[in-house]
């Protein structure tokens, strides 16, 4: 029987975009299928760390050693997703020496660059700092874009012939007696990019071979076909502040507890985070407790984060698991490495496996390893390239830095769109249309703005994670309405008035978290512009009667 | 030595303009001053004067918009602001504002609100609209083309004329998109665009230099196509409006108006123009930048005489102290008005376990959990737009056993609690009234 597509990847997380890539760089035909947008499960919701391995330098040395690897190989092939910030694990007079004295001891072991510093010589670094820490251990981690990252990925696949499809819901898996031979998705919207207020069509996409790499999500996608993945989610929260308090990652130095990394992140830094399982990776409580306690505990190391402005927070749910029979209590102890299911081997069913664990930092190794396997079983011999091709964005980058242009834009503004956009700034940006600055807070400008709605249709959301717009200090109460006017006249009125309306829910869902202070202050102006200005709250475009416009004044 | 006055206004918005100038009109011989620290939410808002849009507290998914706001005001709940003060002194506030908006405001001629055009495209209900709006109310149906520019991303002219036509606007809309004669980089401010038209200066065109006005209607004209009314965002001058607006009307033929603008406003900052020309012509002295930092306190007795502070009775404020460059000055004043707005203006603050009115620690009612200070719906009935100061019906703040904070000390404007403007369309409105109410008694009862 011939089939749709030789591989179809389930799931458009760094996992699965990084497989779609690594295989249709190898010649394979694959589609990759995602639910909502790229990054939407839990790559989208992670602080942004770009591991030095220093954190499992004591607990797990093979993780350790593999993120030192995976770090050095994403600094050259993804550096326009990668800030490289350096870390600190900084240590307290409470906290023991005894550890301090292994976390060094196994950064060198793996291969960690690692560096003790005096409290003093900490402090130069990052003034912030608590007068009190002691001591720290210096080591290369760093901060990457996911978004940035998994898209860039995505779009590379689709360059090597790949096809992605975001908006499509798995709503069966296909099995004929022991073999798995595709899905049915839904559609959102329609195959292609989604565009607002268009029907839902569904879709049966067949396969030689079927990748769940849904993470959380896994033990779901096995269910339809009667396949048990028991998949531990783990929830953790992340809290955004409204500007970076320190340009370095601190770490806390002691082996483990929450609420104990700090990861500058663009025009941000993020608090993290916690780690409690949950039954449902799409419901689960978000409490205050989890905010305040980020707040609380991460002052002990940087005082100024107790007075600062936090701007929203989001939880994530890692897709923890471990073999039948560890039986491991307590989730932070659950092991951060991947595994790979092979149906056929475990449960006699052939045509999928499903990939389980892991951690953002070595998503291309395990992309590779999955990669290995599936053409294997497909009997394609071809070798991984992905570590040393460059992803898009990061092609021929010091020809980028040599040559930085400006493109007519204010400086400031130029820069960020340039680290954003990488070596692709000259093709998005180069425009003889006026290119007016959209997004304020994070410097994106129409020509970005429609770069990124060509990639992904009517989804301002999808525009958002490619550009940031909306994601700086007024959380979109100023750009979100500009955002969605972009979108005419390629998309019409109704579609731009409900894409507008799902953004500006997303901002506040966030920003629900951090509803004090300045930030109080903000969603209130917020609510302001879009309610008293535009009145958006009762347009009478929305609503099912005439308004009867004879009974209003009509003029003098 | 305490600089002394007879009413102390603190806060330089709608609510403070709106008390000193009621405080100087109710009291002729009285010194009124206005003490104002950071620059008025006046330019972040549209400039309309809204009195009262939709019904508060109706959570139905779809509303629609009060025509006659003066009938609804009577079925506002005991603790509106509105029923503080009463509808007979709304309007009042409301006769008082057009005669010192004059010939700049319209909309007086009716009790009935208006629909008024946004920069989104929709319509929201308002009661007195700056009269560079007047031409573009919805409920006259004249044909209209919106002229949108390439420069200016808050305002699409073809999505906004077809939101118009969703919404039902009884007339056709057409927008097209053009280029801005004279604006040269893409990032100018919105007072560059009203600079260049109020100066009319001299910019560059395919057929020569011309006047900005010239060329802007020049570029325009092409594009009528019968109707009789042309709307533009709000950037048609800062000084000069009406004579941008006259010039441009007579070249292109037809009525020319401005659609309201989120912030930076023209029309919010040509409101704060008139109320500041308003008090220096009324002979009120305005302090602008400093902070009121901290207060003192004298009891009163029940003859109203002030004698050394005890506990039992109502306080009353002696004086205030401002900081001027780190120096402390008190004030003294007989009436104080507090004007300092509310979580946007920041009279009203917050941190992760209360709520506070900062200035003299007024009661502010508000959940103890700071989860319960919002809805999960971006729209629904938000606990925290209702905070602020509880007035009794001098508009004095009541402590939390219900007993005025002080026995001198008025509130108004979005300082005031137990109202969402927001979902009412209710800001100005509210603002004015208190205003007008606070200042007057506060002048009243100067000695």
């Amino acid at each position: 029987m011939a089939h749709d597509t030789a591989v179809l990847v389930l799931g458009g997380g760094s996992t699965g975009c990084g497989i779609a890539r690594d295989l249709a760089m190898r010649g394979v035909d694959v589609t990759l299928v995602e639910r909502g947008n790229l990054t939407d499960g839990t790559t989208g919701r992670m602080h942004g760390l770009l591991h030095s391995g220093g954190r499992y330098a004591v607990s797990d040395q093979a993780s350790a050693t593999e993120c030192i690897e995976e770090n050095e190989i994403l600094r050259e092939i993804a550096s326009h997703c990668v800030e490289e910030t350096g870390g600190l694990f900084v240590q307290r007079p409470e906290d023991s020496d005894e550890y301090f004295r292994e976390k060094l001891e196994g950064c060198r072991d793996c291969g960690i660059p690692a560096t003790v510093l005096s409290g003093r010589e900490a402090r130069k670094v990052e003034p912030y700092l608590a007068d009190d820490v002691s001591r720290a251990i210096q080591v290369p981690d760093g901060a990457v874009d996911p978004f940035r990252l998994c898209v860039a990925n995505a779009l590379d696949a689709e360059r090597h012939g790949a096809r992605v499809e975001t908006h499509a819901e798995v709503i069966d898996l296909l099995r004929d007696g022991d073999d798995i031979y595709g899905v049915e998705i839904r559609h959102d919207s329609g195959p292609g990019k989604r565009t607002h207020k268009s029907p839902g069509t569904t879709e049966e996409i067949t396969a030689e071979y079927v990748v769940n790499a849904t993470g959380a999500w896994a033990g779901q996608i096995g269910a339809m076909a009667d396949l048990d993945v028991a998949v531990r989610p783990s929830k953790g929260v992340m809290t955004i502040m409204n500007v970076r308090q320190v340009d370095t990652v601190i770490n806390r130095c002691r082996p483990k507890g929450d609420a104990d990394i700090i990861v500058p992140h663009e025009t941000t830094a993020i608090l993290g985070t916690t780690d409690e399982e949950v039954a449902d990776p799409d419901d689960y409580p978000e409490e205050q407790w989890e905010v305040d306690m980020m707040i609380d505990t991460l002052a002990e190391l940087v005082p100024i984060v107790e007075e600062a402005r936090t701007i929203r927070s989001f939880w994530g749910v890692r897709p923890l698991y471990e073999p039948p029979g560890t039986g491991t209590q307590d989730p932070t102890d659950i092991t951060r490495d991947f595994f790979l299911l092979d149906h056929d081997e475990r449960d006699g069913v052939s045509g999928m496996s499903s990939i389980v664990g892991g951690k953002f930092t070595t998503y291309r190794a395990m992309a590779e390893e999955i990669s290995d396997h599936v053409c294997a079983k497909l009997g394609v011999s071809a070798t991984c390239t992905t570590a040393e091709d460059p992803l898009p964005g990061s092609e021929n980058i010091s020809v980028l830095e040599e040559g930085m242009d400006d493109f007519g834009l204010r400086s400031p503004i130029a820069r960020r769109s340039n680290q954003r956009l990488g070596n692709r700034a000259a093709d998005v940006l180069e425009t003889d249309e006026p290119n007016p600055v959209v997004c304020e807070c994070e410097g994106v400008t129409r020509a970005e703005v429609q770069d990124a709605i060509d990639q992904s249709g009517s989804d301002l959301n999808a525009v958002r994670i490619r550009t940031r717009a909306s994601m700086g200090n007024c959380q979109g109460g100023f750009c979100c309405q500009n955002m969605a006017t972009e979108l005419h006249p390629r998309y019409d009125e109704e579609t731009v008035r409900e894409a507008l309306d799902e953004l500006f829910e997303e901002r506040w869902k966030g920003e629900r978290h951090a509803l004090w202070g300045e930030q109080l202050s903000q969603a209130m102006l917020n609510y302001a512009l879009h309610a008293t200005t535009m009145n958006r709250d009762n347009d009478p475009a929305n609503g099912s009667t005439q308004v009867d416009y004879a009974q209003f004044d009509g003029g003098a | 030595m305490a600089i002394t006055d007879d009413v102390l206004v603190i806060g330089g918005g709608l609510a403070g303009v709106t008390a000193a100038l009621a405080a100087s009109d109710a009291a002729e011989d009285a010194r009124i001053r206005l003490v104002t620290y950071r620059q008025s939410t006046l330019r972040h808002a549209s400039g309309l004067i809204d009195v009262l849009g939709y019904a508060p507290g109706n959570t139905d998914d779809q509303q629609q918009p009060i025509a006659d706001p003066f009938t609804a005001l009577e079925s506002l709940p005991e603790s509106h602001p509105y029923q503080r003060v009463g509808v007979d002194a709304v309007r009042e506030a409301l006769a008082f504002f057009d005669e010192v908006a004059g010939d700049a405001y319209a909309g007086a001629h009716t009790d009935r609100n208006a629909l008024v055009p946004t920069h989104g495209g929709t319509v929201k209900p308002t009661a007195r609209y700056p009269v560079s709006t007047a031409e573009g109310v919805a409920s006259d149906d004249r044909d209209t083309l919106l002229v949108g520019f390439e420069t200016l991303p808050d305002f699409d002219a073809p999505l906004a004329a077809a939101h118009l036509e969703a919404a039902g606007a009884p007339f056709d809309a057409r927008g097209v998109t053009l280029s801005f004669p004279g604006i040269g980089r893409d990032d100018a401010k919105v007072t560059r665009y009203a600079h260049l038209l109020d100066h009319d200066e001299r910019v560059e065109t395919l057929t020569g230099e011309t006047g900005a006005r010239e060329a802007l209607a020049a570029t325009v004209n092409p594009h009528l196509d019968g109707e009789s009314r042309v709307g533009f965002p709000a950037i048609l001058g800062d000084d000069h409006p009406a004579a941008v607006r006259e010039a441009l009307s007579d070249t292109l033929g037809a009525d020319v108006f401005e659609v309201p603008m989120g912030p930076p406003s023209l029309p919010g900052l040509r409101l704060e123009e008139l109320l500041y020309d308003a008090l220096e012509s009324a002979g009120v002295r305005v302090t602008s930048g400093v902070p009121v930092v901290d207060y003192e306190t004298v009891a009163v007795d029940s003859m109203g005489a002030n004698s050394t502070a005890g506990e039992s009775e109502t306080a009353a404020i002696d004086h205030v102290v401002v900081d001027r460059n780190g120096a402390q000055i008190p004030h003294e004043a007989d009436q104080y008005v507090l004007a300092t707005g509310g979580l946007v203006g920041k009279g009203i603050e917050s941190n992760r376990k209360r709520v506070t009115e900062p200035l003299f620690d007024c009661y502010v009612p508000h959940a103890t959990d700071r989860y319960d200070w919002f809805v999960d719906d971006v729209f629904g009935e938000q606990p925290y737009a209702r905070f602020g100061v509880v007035p009794d019906e001098d508009l004095r703040p009541l402590n939390s056993d219900d007993d005025p904070e002080f026995s001198n000390l008025r509130a108004a404007g979005a300082v005031l609690g137990g109202y969402d403007y927001a979902a009412e369309k209710s800001g100005a409105g509210v603002s004015l009234a208190t205003g007008y109410v606070a200042g007057t008694r506060a002048g009243e009862g100067c000695q």
